[in-house]
């Protein structure tokens, strides 16, 4: 291979300027601030701030605000990786047996994934609309009044389902091409060995799509926590009020809406510590990846 | 232990195309039988279908004396080796030669001696506890040999088990398997492309082209007496030489007019196929056929001439202490050398 050699040191990072500093901007600097402003009480009228120490943090673990907010954030993360990746690999599995390698229809199957987080969210809410969604009529036909942004299981129930509904498509695709690489004579071996299909798929195929399995499970976790934020917006209109809210929706109503910039920052540094975690968890498990061949 | 029989078996895939045209054969109980033909022309999918790896479209297949059409591949007391080994990645070799057996309900000591006494017959005691991932090629074909060997089968499949070998291996490996298949009983279905293996290793041989059995007999019978220029052409190496020729007036002759001897043409006449080995000639002055040498190539143990006779391709293999050169010869026939097909369907007369 032939390897680019530059004269000067200087015209690389010439070339990586631009990228630098869009992280710079746009990452760093915001993180550093965040950070810092988690130690300061911030006059909510734009006069002066007050060092404060950790009482931000310890603000926190008092406000049953926030508890509620990281109650609901654990099992909505829960529910909605469970679901998506449980019902993902239940149609791969069916749609493997059917299209051993015709592209066609996993491109189709993937267009849903093209659609951002606020439509799905949009076309969510009009699902579970009060007077005209077509959810909320097939409850009422089945005699359930359902109250969106006004129950609170209502509105947890539609934010679930269309987060879940959102993010199927990704973990389908790569079930898919995960069970499709599972070579057709190693199953073949299998069906040879084994009567029983069940069996065969905890047996052969699980433990052969665990690599892919957990890969997703960190997507997917990070994917609950932190994209579901236009999802949530959509359906909750940024109007707080009685709804459950995801952490990081917390960080935005009280930040943006309550003016509490010191405790918003403070729960954007708890979220930082938990996607570093989710990342190191993730490199660790690279790693040590094993590769079957 | 099983005879197999196929009985009009037929199979044409949900595309449409016929891989198999109706087959009908038995391959006795104990017998090593190799399917062997080009690439394409339906061993892999009569193979298969034996396995219950694929439907039969139309036809019996029974091993032993039980119809299995309609019995799960698990249920058929079969073995499958597979090309690519088809091992379990995430199990050890000894999980790998195991699972079968666990499957149907066997104890965990039993489990554990069947697959110890077949290490030791494949020499892979020691990788007992070793991933397919940390085996050779060899090693990872043994194991696929013992998963085959610890479920005490009525019947091996072999889907081309050597291809992925290199020529050395791959020689070793075939007289084990043949060896292995002798001591055990075991009939065996063996699938490959290689003639050389076929030729070898086979009690009885099945030529299939283009879906269909061309030949069956013992590597003997297909030698000398090969049904068709497709078998002619196909078994032994170096191939039979085929030229066009004319009969009648109750002789042979090649386009250059010159009589081929030997050949009885029992009342046959027009155009004709004439088959010599080039191990069936030798250079002889007295010769009734003349040869154009162009080529020689040199193979250790023996020498291949190539050339032309009557205007058409020709080669003649000389055992290494003959003599050889470029330039017109004259050959004579060994006795039986002849064998003559009709020169448009390619079936043998007489
Ligand atoms: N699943 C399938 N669907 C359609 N055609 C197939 C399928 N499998 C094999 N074939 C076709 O059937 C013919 C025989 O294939 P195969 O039995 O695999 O040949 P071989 O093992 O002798 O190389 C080939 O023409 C192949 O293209
Ligand atoms: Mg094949």
């Amino acid at each position: 291979m032939k390897r680019a050699a530059f004269g000067h040191i200087g015209f690389p990072i010439l070339l990586l300027l631009p990228q630098l500093a869009i992280i710079a901007i746009f990452f760093y600097w915001p993180a550093a601030y965040a950070v810092e402003s988690s130690f300061y009480l911030q006059d909510p009228f734009g006069f002066g701030e007050t060092f404060v120490g950790f009482d931000n943090y310890t603000r926190l673990t008092n406000s049953t605000n926030y508890i509620n907010a990281l109650n609901f954030t654990v099992v909505f993360t829960l529910l909605v990786t469970f679901f998506s990746l449980g019902i993902a690999l239940l149609l791969a599995v069916k749609a493997d047996k059917v299209i051993r390698g015709a592209k066609t229809y996993r491109t189709l199957l993937m267009w849903v994934y093209a659609i951002a987080p606020p439509v799905a969210g949009l076309i969510g809410v009009m699902l579970f609309d009060q007077s005209r969604g077509t959810i909320t009529q097939v409850l009422a036909s089945f005699g359930y009044d359902f109250r969106l942004g006004v129950n609170y299981w209502d509105t947890a129930a539609a934010m679930i389902t269309v987060s879940v509904w959102k993010q199927i498509p990704v973990n389908f695709i790569f079930f898919l091409s995960g069970l499709q690489a599972i070579p057709r004579s190693v199953r073949e071996a299998a069906m040879i060995d084994n009567r029983s299909g069940t069996s065969r798929f905890w047996d052969i195929t699980f433990p052969l799509l665990a690599p892919t399995g957990f890969f997703l499970l960190i997507i997917n976790i990070t994917y609950s926590l932190f994209d579901t934020f236009g999802i949530v917006d959509t359906i909750v209109k940024g109007e707080p009020g009685n709804n459950p809210l995801t952490l990081v929706y917390r960080v935005y109503v009280d930040g943006f809406r309550g003016g509490d910039l010191g405790g918003s920052s403070a729960q954007s540094v708890v979220l930082m510590i938990l996607v570093l975690i989710l990342t190191i968890v993730q490199f660790r498990f690279l790693e040590r990846r094993i590769h079957y061949t | 232990m099983a005879q197999v029989t196929l009985n009009k078996v037929r199979k044409v895939y949900p595309n449409g195309a016929e891989a198999l045209e109706p087959s009908t054969f038995t391959i006795p109980d104990g017998e090593l039988c190799v399917l062997v033909g080009p690439s394409g022309c339906g061993k892999s999918t009569m193979l298969r279908m034996v396995a219950g790896l694929e439907d039969v479209t139309e036809g019996e297949i029974s091993i032993g004396d039980r119809v299995v059409n309609d019995i799960d591949p698990a249920d058929r007391n079969i073995a499958m080796v597979f090309q690519n080994y088809a091992l379990y990645p995430h199990m050890t070799v000894a999980r790998n030669m195991g699972y079968g057996l666990k499957n149907r309900g066997m104890d965990k000591g039993q489990i554990a001696e069947k697959v110890r006494e077949a290490a030791q017959m494949l020499n892979l005691t020691e990788f007992l506890d070793r991933k397919p991932s940390q085996l050779s090629g060899g090693q990872r074909q043994r194991v696929a040999m013992g998963r085959a060997i610890v479920r005490e089968p009525d019947l091996f499949l072999f889907d081309e088990p050597l291809s992925n070998l290199d020529a050395k291996l791959r020689n070793q490996m075939r007289i084990e398997i043949r060896a292995l298949q002798r001591r055990l009983g075991t009939t065996a279905m063996y699938v490959t492309h290689d003639q050389v293996e076929a030729m070898t290793m086979a009690d009885r041989i099945i030529v299939l082209s283009n879906g269909h059995i061309e030949q069956i007999g013992t590597p003997a019978e297909i030698y000398s007496n090969p049904a068709s220029t497709f078998v002619a052409a196909f078994m032994g190496a170096p191939p039979m030489n085929l030229l066009n020729a004319e009969a009648g007036q109750g002789r042979v002759t090649l386009p250059g007019g010159e009589i081929v001897p030997q050949a009885g043409v029992n009342g046959h006449a027009g155009a004709v196929t004439v088959g010599i080995r080039p191990e069936d000639v030798m250079p002889s002055p007295q010769g009734d056929l003349t040869f154009n040498v162009d080529i020689i190539e040199e193979l250790g143990a023996q020498r291949l001439l190539h050339g032309q006779m009557a205007g058409q391709a020709f080669s003649v293999a000389v055992p290494k202490d003959q003599e050889a050169a470029t330039g017109e010869m004259r050959l004579a026939l060994k006795p039986g050398a002849v064998h003559l097909f009709d020169a448009d369907e390619g079936r043998r007369l007489g």
